[in-house]
């Protein structure tokens, strides 16, 4: 029996070559091409976004470095003087000299336009009132030439910085187009230019109606007592809490309890921290609401599962020949652990803590219920003592606080103290990144 | 601050121990060192710990305590008729605070005498008056009642701070005394001392049991101060969230519970994607220098600040969809805030969190399983899809959860960008709200910690902390059993 099957003529397979791709291959091929670009697009995306982020933080916090001011050279004679004290409006008998001398000053320096006193007043403020301030305080000033450098008003500040324009200006009380010319002239003849904002970076936060006089320094102070606290308590607790669980813990349930603890405290979300502190602190305690040493408590609570988890990873990471060889020659316990093991772990834990204060110091939610956000830091804390019990703000509160305001020129500020926290971020992540490359050895 | 000024007389009479018992126990040894059981240091050591550990550990026990006993015995003195309708017994004894802190700095600053603070009669002078004048913040009339248990508080705080410092100073005395004692060269220094630091190594790591308790308990008490004043069917059940602190407030939690899930899905749509494809190309096509470029780079977007995330949805993300799908684009969204703005930034945040996760798992994924898929001729992308990413799933599954639970959890980007209706709709480009802005909103300003309005943060905070704690054990759960496969 033959098999039929046998004679019939086999289809004629196709050609193929290994140098040549089928549509298989072909598909395959552009899968993986596919598949490739997937992840490159994603890695892009994340890149994008933080360039855009970068970028826009630049672009709209470098504003708040900068500042318009008018400088006038201006002189006061004692007749004068005397003659604006007579009268009624006292204000508006310095305005009128202050204007005068300064149509004097453009006509000399060529340049051709009107205005009257009360563009000049929604241009730099009350004029004469802070004429009168000056020179009822300084009365030895008359008849001299002072360098006044008069602040700009915060629409005229945003019309150089570009957050006011032409086009989009409605006629207002607080500024007019004409205005604007007049801006444009005193420019050009340099009375009014843009200076470094020192302002800013020294300065305490201003009311809800002075943008151009807010800075953030108060609240640079407020976050430096609070990670002054966060130092001092999670460092020595956090050391010690690890140590206890790397090197002495039996086994027992209770160091069970404590681990899980550990690890579910590192994820709980931080406005429950600030619950705590809420709950704890404030209502049974009754410590002082919106200070830096509350702040600084919640914030500990909050650093320290972060730096119990890489006090460990460092403490682990010393080989056990050195506890080995200190137990050999007749060391404690103990001694085995302070004298030698903590000494060498000590790179990688201070690394651990740096970026735990990082973390803390750009942390928010919890300070928004412990009150620093409705404290308007108006000034510095006097004292030592002071710095961690009066009310302050701390520096991401500070920076919530002017978005919160829904303002333009608080906008600005925002921004701008969000790029004075990173440079802090920044550099308190590049010490511990030095250190670790200095001091850390490899077993 | 008289505190600090015991603290530190506290432990300078340690370190005045420490000296005494070195120099005790070195005469006791004759002046030689070697006739001694331990160092000179631990017998210095153990005097110090003796006079410092008991006294400032019965420093912090009496500070919390006295604030009780004050209280309850201040609360005594106010009869029922002083409570006003519509007050409670909380916001008296807040206004006797306020006013003991008032004749305190009023005294301070010399407006007003001793005698005055403790003797006047609300009834025949003008105390409110008084204080006012002094520059301090009083906020209503202040009746007799108040004032006698203003004047009460003070005198109590007052004598029991006086008597605080002496007990304290005396335990400290006693323990140098005791430690002194029992200093003599045969004394066992090193394992007392070696027993006592052990102590507090245990109660250092017990501090973050202590923490997870506090953050229990007082969520626990004001939840259920606050279902006895709002019932918790309403709660749980209520469509709507419309609080209002004069009263007849609805607060469902349903519509913030809808706006956190719906901002975390926004969130977790960008983030996964991106996150796991960025993970992946990393780990299995990236060049060593790519990837030591961009791993770093994405990992900068974890270390950011969520305030900056929050801001930058506000200002940056919020306008720029404003303009495209706002009223001059496409017209369905009215406002910067909404689902999206939040989702987004947020999204933004997660991707390190996910695509640093997931990337450690992939590579925890063995290297055997890769070269048997390339033996058999898969090409890279068919390894991945078909071996890698079926094995690493579990564990990619739990980086998704501890994002959710992050996303869930994030407060200061939807503080800002999402908005404060609390709404139940399906539209994205519309404002909604979740339990973290709610918490923020319920709690920030003057409100007293008495109304349902204000206790209901602490209910949202139950929730939110149930919420996560879940999430975070079941992730770490799955983890850690995908990860007992291959070790």
């Amino acid at each position: 029996m033959t098999d039929a099957s046998m004679d019939t003529p086999q289809p004629r397979r196709a050609k193929t070559s290994l140098m040549t791709e089928d549509a298989r291959t072909k598909k395959r091929n552009a899968s993986e091409k596919r598949f490739q670009a997937y992840g490159i697009a994603a890695i892009a995306t994340g890149l994008f976004f933080l360039v855009v982020l970068a970028f826009s933080i630049v672009r709209s916090g470098l504003p708040a470095f900068t500042t318009t001011v008018v400088d006038v050279n201006f002189t006061l004679t004692q007749a004068q003087f005397d003659e604006a004290e007579g009268q009624l409006f006292k204000t508006k008998a310095y305005s009128g000299y202050f204007i005068t001398a300064l149509q004097q000053k453009l006509e000399a320096e060529n340049v051709q336009v009107a205005f009257d006193e009360a563009a000049i007043e929604r241009i730099m403020g009350k004029i004469g009132g802070t004429l009168r301030e000056y020179y009822t305080a300084n009365p030895d000033q008359l008849d001299e030439e002072v360098a006044f450098k008069l602040n700009a008003a915060s629409r005229v500040d945003g019309y150089f910085k570009g957050r006011v324009q032409r086009e989009t200006l409605q006629d207002s009380r607080f500024l007019t187009l004409a205005d604007l010319d007049l801006v444009d002239a005193l420019a050009e003849a340099g009375i009014v230019h843009t200076t470094f904002n020192w302002g800013f970076i020294t300065g305490a936060d201003s009311g809800v109606d002075n943008p151009g006089g807010a800075g953030i320094g108060a609240s640079v102070v407020g976050s430096f007592f609070m990670m002054l606290v966060v130092l001092f308590l999670s460092l020595p607790i956090g050391v010690a809490a690890s140590i206890y669980l790397e090197e002495f813990a039996p086994q027992n349930r209770w160091t069970d309890i404590i681990e899980v603890n550990i690890s579910n405290l590192a994820a709980v979300p931080s406005i429950v921290f600030g619950i705590l502190g809420l709950a704890v602190f404030i209502q049974f305690m009754h410590l002082p609401q919106s200070a830096p040493l509350v702040g600084g408590l919640v914030l500990t609570l909050m650093t320290l599962p972060t730096i119990i988890i890489s006090t460990r990873a460092s403490l682990k990471a010393v080989p056990p020949s050195i506890r080995d060889a200190a137990l050999g020659v007749g060391a404690s316990k103990m001694q085995s652990v302070f004298h030698h093991v903590l000494p060498l772990a000590m790179p990688g834990i201070l690394t651990g803590t740096i970026i735990g204060l990082a973390q803390a110091l750009g942390e928010t939610a919890p300070l928004l219920l412990i009150g620093m956000v409705g404290f308007v830091a108006r000034g510095y804390p006097d004292g030592l003592i002071g710095g961690f019990t009066d009310p302050n703000s701390a520096m991401p509160a500070q920076i919530y606080t002017w978005a919160a305001r829904a303002d333009q020129a608080f906008y600005e500020k925002a921004w701008g103290g969000i790029i004075i926290l990173l440079i802090f971020l920044l550099t308190m992540n590049i010490i511990a990144i030095i250190l670790r490359r200095r001091f850390e050895r490899r077993w | 601050m008289p505190v600090i000024w015991l603290i530190v007389i506290v432990l300078a009479l340690a370190v005045a121990g420490f000296i005494l018992g070195r120099t005790r126990a070195m005469q006791s040894a004759g002046g030689d060192r070697r006739h001694l059981h331990s160092l000179p240091t631990y017998y210095g050591s153990n005097v110090a710990l003796k006079a410092a550990v008991p006294a400032i550990l019965l420093m912090v026990v009496w500070l919390v305590a006295q604030p009780f006993y004050v209280n309850s015995v201040v609360s005594g003195m106010i009869p029922d008729s002083a409570v006003a309708d519509g007050s409670s017994r909380g916001l008296v004894l807040a206004e006797v605070r306020r006013a003991a802190d008032g004749l305190d700095n009023a005294v301070a600053l010399g407006a007003i005498s001793e005698e005055f603070a403790r003797n006047a009669r609300a009834d025949f002078t003008d105390v409110t008056t008084r204080l006012k004048e002094a520059g301090q913040i009083v906020t209503t009339q202040i009746t007799q009642p108040v004032l006698r248990a203003a004047q009460k508080y003070r005198v109590m705080n007052a004598t029991g701070n006086m008597i605080m410092s002496g007990v304290v100073i005396l335990i400290a005395l006693l323990g140098i005394f005791w430690g002194l004692r029992e200093t003599n060269k045969d004394f066992r220094a090193r394992n007392v001392v070696e027993k006592s630091v052990l102590a507090l190594l245990i109660a250092a790591a017990s501090i973050a049991v202590l923490t997870t308790v506090g953050i229990v308990l007082s969520l626990i008490f004001n939840t259920i101060e606050f279902f006895r004043l709002y019932p918790a069917s309403e709660f749980f059940g209520s469509l709507t969230w419309s609080p209002s602190f004069g009263g007849g407030s609805e607060l469902g939690v349903l519509p913030l519970l809808w706006g956190t899930f719906y901002i975390s899905l926004v969130a977790l749509i960008v983030a996964v994607p991106i996150g796991l494809f960025a993970a992946v190309y990393l780990s299995e096509y990236a060049s060593k220098p790519v990837r030591s470029f961009a791993k770093p780079m994405l990992e900068v977007l974890a270390g950011i600040p969520t305030i900056v995330y929050g801001l930058f949805a506000l200002l940056t993300i919020g306008p720029m969809l404003l303009s495209a799908f706002g009223p001059d684009g496409t017209g369905w969204m009215s406002g910067q805030r909404a689902v999206v703005t939040a989702g987004l930034a947020m999204g933004i945040m997660l991707i390190p969190f996910v695509s640093s996760l997931s990337d450690d798992i992939i590579n925890a994924v063995p290297q055997a399983m890769r070269d048997g898929s390339y033996g058999l001729g898969a090409t890279k992308s068919e390894t991945i899809k078909q071996v890698i990413l079926p094995a690493a799933l579990p564990g990619i599954v739990g980086a998704v959860l501890l994002a959710t639970s992050r996303a869930i959890g994030e407060t200061m980007i939807v503080v800002l960008g999402a908005g404060a209706a609390a709404r139940l709709s399906l539209n994205p480009f519309e404002a909604m709200t979740t339990v973290t802005a709610k918490i923020v909103s319920q709690l920030t300003g003057d409100s007293d910690f008495a109304s349902p309005e204000a206790l209901v943060a602490f209910a949202l905070g139950m929730t939110l902390f149930i919420m996560t704690l879940g999430l975070n054990v079941f992730a770490l759960y799955i983890v850690r059993k995908y990860r007992e496969q291959y070790d």
